[in-house]
């Protein structure tokens, strides 16, 4: 689904690339960790993967699309086969929690119609149902990184990047959030997690990429590296 | 085309003060536009009555026959240029300087023989009043052999001409430099409203809208800014207008306002305005994200 190969990021501004000589294969229904100190690369290496930054060189496929070579106008139709979430949630403060997953698909031009039950489906699906009419200021935090799955859901994707999903989110929150997406990755969603929290890495017993200075200095699945 | 509409009100309501501003600054900068507009169409108008005075007169040999001078005239009222044809004769001419030359009266009164010829008075079509077209008319008249002597008022005709170049000249190049402002004033203001709805774009993006569909509601909406400003121009030029009026009674009296396709004009460069500032504004943001 996802594949790296010798890729480097380099900033016109930065002394050093932010990703150095990138190489690793995320295949169908993983989940993978992310980790690594702030700066490590984590966050360039996400942006690589949804098109918000292209690489200086080597390759980035994802779900089919070369990140390198894309257009302009070809940057939406993969951003609609992924699902993003951040750790400041990024809604829109004057709209409901509804409100703001249906504008992801309203704004990809899905038919009015079957917005609300598609919207409803995937509120209930992250453990909001019967929130919907509620605003951000209304929701704690642990509730508002849910909506915002819950947006990056809506259009079905095949893969879900989440940098630092966790970050705001005091303990029960983050488990919350962590077993929402380990349920979403066993409906077979690949699922690719950014996070320091290694606490929480230790415990889940999944795939983790560690990164240190732009390279990825321990692969938890060798076997997958070395392949590549 | 709902939801278009539907994010373009949102908009509007959300940044109501923001919107009020854009409005405003496109409201006086058409404002400024449409008062220098009026000044341009009362020149024109002035310069026009002026120019309805511009008049070929041939006057001609006495003893001319009058077959000969009503057959001249058809084919005089036949050139291209002219309006109508007016035969004076010499008595017409006699009662006339009598009649406007109040002073000289006792002078004509007293003649023994009427020192004035008869003539022909052609007025020309609006588009023809120039020195060009009058000294056309005046060179084929002189060719009539019964025709004495041509007037057409050269000098001034002349100065005419150039007063007219010179107002369309001025008019243009103040016209486009105001019309250049308002452009980066409005382009200004909306870069603002794009600025702060800067998180609600890159959420956009981030779903996967496309740039024509970002950018569509912004398009309205500044659409919308410039229809309003417009109106709002138009008020206050028409306010303007009754005010010079009321406090200079006589000479405002003959001052006019916009007609329909001027009023048309105004609007449409508002809304103009409100879109060509949006297309570039959110241009240059959704080109840096």
């Amino acid at each position: 689904m996802i594949r790296f190969t010798k890729v480097t990021k380099a900033y016109p501004t930065g002394v050093d690339p932010a990703v150095k000589d990138v190489t690793f294969h995320i295949g169908r229904g993983e989940f993978v960790f992310l980790t690594g100190h702030s700066g490590a690369g984590k966050t360039t290496v996400l942006k690589l993967m949804f098109a918000e930054e292209r690489p200086t060189s080597g390759d980035v496929r994802v779900s089919g699309f070369a990140i390198g070579a894309l257009g302009r106008d070809e940057v939406p139709r993969l951003r609609r086969r992924l699902g993003v979430v951040f750790q400041d949630f990024r809604l829109l403060d004057d709209r409901t929690a509804a409100e703001n997953v249906a504008f992801a698909l309203e704004v990809t031009g899905a038919r009015p119609e079957g917005i609300p039950r598609r919207v409803a489906r995937v509120l209930d699906q992250v453990g909001l149902g019967g929130r919907g009419e509620a605003f951000p200021r209304e929701l704690s935090g642990g509730e508002q990184q849910r909506v915002a799955i819950a947006r990056a859901l809506v259009n079905d994707p095949p893969v879900l990047l989440a940098d630092e999903p966790t970050g705001n989110l005091d303990e029960r929150a983050t488990r919350g959030v962590f077993q929402l997406l380990c349920d979403i990755n066993a409906a077979g969603t690949v699922v690719v997690m950014a996070t320091h929290d290694l606490d929480l890495v230790r415990h889940a017993g999944k795939r983790t990429l560690e990164m240190r200075d732009g390279t990825v200095v321990f692969d938890s699945s060798a076997d997958a590296t070395e392949s590549w | 085309m709902n939801l278009l509409v539907r994010e373009a009100l949102v908009s509007f309501r959300r940044t109501r003060t923001l919107s009020a501003l854009s409005v405003t600054t496109i409201a006086f900068a058409l404002f400024v536009t449409g008062l220098f507009g009026l000044v341009l169409v009362n020149l024109h108008r002035a310069l026009e009555e002026v120019a309805e005075r511009v008049q070929v007169v041939a006057f001609l040999k006495r003893d001319t026959p009058s077959q000969t001078i009503s057959a001249a005239m058809s084919d005089i009222a036949a050139f291209p240029e002219v309006l109508n044809v007016q035969y004076v004769s010499e008595e017409e001419a006699l009662q006339r300087a009598q009649r406007e030359l109040a002073e000289f009266q006792s002078v004509y009164r007293d003649l023994e023989t009427n020192p004035l010829p008869p003539s022909i008075e052609l007025s020309l079509r609006p588009e023809d009043r120039d020195a060009r077209h009058a000294a056309d008319v005046a060179d084929r008249l002189r060719g009539f052999d019964f025709v004495d002597d041509v007037r057409y008022g050269q000098d001034w005709v002349q100065r005419l001409d150039s007063l007219r170049n010179i107002a369309g000249l001025v008019g243009l190049a103040i016209g486009a430099a105001f019309a250049l402002v308002s452009i980066v004033i409005t382009g200004v203001t909306i870069r603002i409203t794009v600025l702060q709805r800067a998180r609600e774009i890159s959420i956009m993006r981030l779903v996967g809208a496309t740039d024509w569909f970002i950018r569509g509601p912004f398009l309205l909406e500044g659409a919308i800014k410039g229809l309003l400003g417009g109106v709002l121009a138009v008020l206050l030029c028409a306010g303007v207008l009754v005010a010079f009026k009321a406090q200079h009674i006589g000479l405002g009296i003959g001052l006019a306002f916009f007609g329909a396709g001027e009023v048309a004009l105004l609007l449409a460069f508002g809304v103009l305005l409100g879109f060509t500032g949006s297309l570039i504004s959110v241009g240059r943001h959704l080109r840096r994200v």
